[in-house]
């Protein structure tokens, strides 16, 4: 059962053409889907997110709480969306870390919400102003505990915008956290984004039960595996713990519940990755190399791509839209067909072991990786897939 | 439009950031072309160095950031220090006139002059220099259409001072189009017959 779309509220919709960063395209975005709520500690290289939600919220009715810290502004957003608002924080590197505790905690609860990570140089404080792309393992492993979790990875302003309507519209049709993996470089690029009126761009409303409060059942199942939610003030009886529990959300820590639950909270994305995958594709067909990248990467990429078809070898690119839940079947298909996979990313070596786990052996992969700090020299990406193509 | 990278550099307050917004702007909003601006940050942006990186091209652009520059906009003699060296060969190089030596200059390249600061203390506020600068560009740089980028600028602007950014543009184009055709006006002359090669 597919949630009902609605049109986007216009109070929120900047309608028109802007030349704008990757930073102020995602508070657009943000505001675009109905999110009125945000609970942040300003971060570089993400500050400009929230710097402007802060400005642009109080006029269309909504609210912007800059917190202590990390850990407050993690689980603030998630008692706003039970109070029914759509929310989200933005954070880098560092203060990724230590949200992880309530991304655990949003995804066992199932908290419909949204996390933005615009990617810096790391570990630690690493580089604030300068880019990576080495927080992808940590979006998907970063707490404890078996979750899935769904990951996004913009190009552009413009993907910017439109892909975190589309992280709102992911976590309220599954009821999980999303990740919104930008990285400096498209943060802080200027682009020109087009903002649509608010009749054409669709959202997705909260799934909001339609029990009465004698029948219904906080995590009861309704056929899709993902459970009905009521908000509090409204009278519904409902629990919200992180401890294992029940249909009716009270603790209970036995095994057949605990089993049932953490199936579920997996089998809830797993079996709709088909759905949620989104890839930019070209000349696939027939290529003896396959460039996957993402991100940022997968411009410097196409440049290089480019260059390799000038001399006369079949590259063919897959950009990963959706990092989380990760494309296996797309790959294995590919894997299949194609030499080699080559792998440009941010960091030292991190959604290439996806991709070589996904071809099991049938194609050779290739990693190009860089520690951050800028963006790839496109030569360095040419050279491997010279190599990749011998 | 064949692809040039532009790099504009001064330091904090000179409208730097704007001015690369601007020809952005006008590039990818109003002349159908596109263009990507990235800034450098870092600790030295606060009060010293400050310098944005604007791609503009005929097709999107993949690479954001800027290589080798066909056109540089400097209007500091620290700007000019650090970043001059980076000019492709026989590429452009405006310079703030009265805020920048041009020397040692080990390549081919055409360099238009403007006092784009004085020319903004004549019309009555300093701050937009970065109109005339804009102005400037457009005459000699010959890239961009002026009208797209008058848009550009009136957009870009609070509302009350358009007009005054709109004169200042049009008094750094006037300047422009007049050190095209008329030769260079400025009291170290002989630098640019030494780099120009016109």
């Amino acid at each position: 059962m597919k949630t009902g779309l609605q049109k986007a509220d216009p109070r929120g919709v900047l309608t028109g053409v802007h030349f704008m960063d990757g930073d102020h395209a995602c508070c657009e975005g943000a505001l675009a889907a109905g999110s009125r709520f945000a609970a942040g500690y300003p971060i570089t290289p993400s500050t400009e997110v929230v710097e402007r939600f802060a400005s642009r919220v109080p006029t269309v009715g909504g609210t912007f709480i800059q917190m202590e810290d990390e850990l407050a502004a993690s689980i603030t957003l998630q008692g706003a969306v039970w109070g029914g608002a759509k929310a989200f924080t933005v954070t880098s590197g560092p203060g990724f870390s230590l949200m992880m505790e309530h991304i655990g905690y949003a995804a066992m609860t199932e908290t419909p919400c949204v996390f933005v990570d615009v990617q810096r140089g790391g570990p630690s404080t690493g580089l604030p102003t300068l880019p990576a792309q080495a927080d992808m393992m940590q979006a998907k492993w970063g707490s404890h505990g078996d979750y899935e979790i769904i990951a996004l990875c913009p190009n552009s302003p413009q993907e910017c915008f439109d892909l975190t309507i589309k992280a709102f519209n992911l976590a309220e049709e599954f009821r999980v956290p999303v990740m919104f993996m930008m990285d400096e470089c498209v943060g802080h690029m200027s682009e020109k984004v087009v903002i649509p009126p608010a009749d054409q761009i669709e959202v997705v409303p909260r799934r909001h039960t339609h029990k009465s409060i004698e029948d219904y059942l906080p995590y009861g199942a309704n056929g899709d595996q993902v459970p009905e939610m009521a908000h509090a003030g409204e009278g519904y009886n409902f629990h919200v713990t992180g401890l294992t529990h029940d249909e009716r959300g009270y603790p209970n820590m036995t095994l057949p519940v605990q089993d049932k639950l953490v199936r579920r909270l997996q089998s809830k994305i797993r079996d709709a990755a088909d759905r949620i995958a989104m890839f930019e594709e070209e000349q696939l067909d027939g290529a003896d190399v396959i460039v996957v990248s993402y991100g940022i990467t997968s411009r410097v990429a196409q440049r290089a791509i480019e260059a390799a078809r000038e001399r006369g070898l079949r590259v063919g690119k897959l950009r990963l839209i959706t990092a989380w839940p990760f494309p296996d079947k797309k790959i294995r298909e590919l894997a299949a067909k194609t030499k080699a996979f080559v792998v440009p990313e941010l960091n030292l070596g991190q959604m290439v072991g996806e991709v070589e786990r996904a071809a099991a052996g049938q194609a050779k992969t290739f990693a190009v990786s860089h520690a951050g700090g800028g963006v790839h020299n496109p030569e360095d990406i040419l050279k491997v897939i010279v190599e990749a193509a011998r | 439009m064949q692809l040039k990278e532009i790099r504009i550099a001064g330091f904090g307050g000179q409208g730097v950031i704007l001015s690369a917004i601007v020809l952005g702007k006008a590039a990818s909003i109003y002349q159908g072309a596109y263009a990507t601006m990235t800034q450098n940050f870092g600790p030295e942006a606060r009060g010293g160095a400050c310098s944005a990186q604007l791609v503009v091209s005929g097709s999107p652009v993949l690479y954001p950031y800027v290589t080798k520059p066909d056109i540089m906009v400097v209007m500091s003699q620290e700007a000019f220090v650090r970043f001059a060296p980076e000019l492709k060969d026989g590429g452009i190089l405006i310079v703030e006139q009265d805020l920048v030596r041009v020397s040692d200059l080990k390549k081919e390249v055409q360099v238009y002059s403007v006092p784009a600061t004085r020319i903004a203390e004549e019309l009555g506020k300093r701050m937009v220099l970065n109109s005339v600068m804009v102005g400037f560009f457009t005459a000699v740089t010959k890239l961009l259409n002026a009208d797209a980028v008058r848009k550009a600028v009136a957009d870009s602007v609070p509302a009350n001072f358009s007009e005054l950014n709109l004169k200042a543009f049009e008094k750094g184009f006037e300047y422009g189009t007049a050190a095209l055709t008329a030769p260079a006006n400025r009291a170290d002359a002989e630098l640019q017959l030494q780099y120009s090669p016109e």
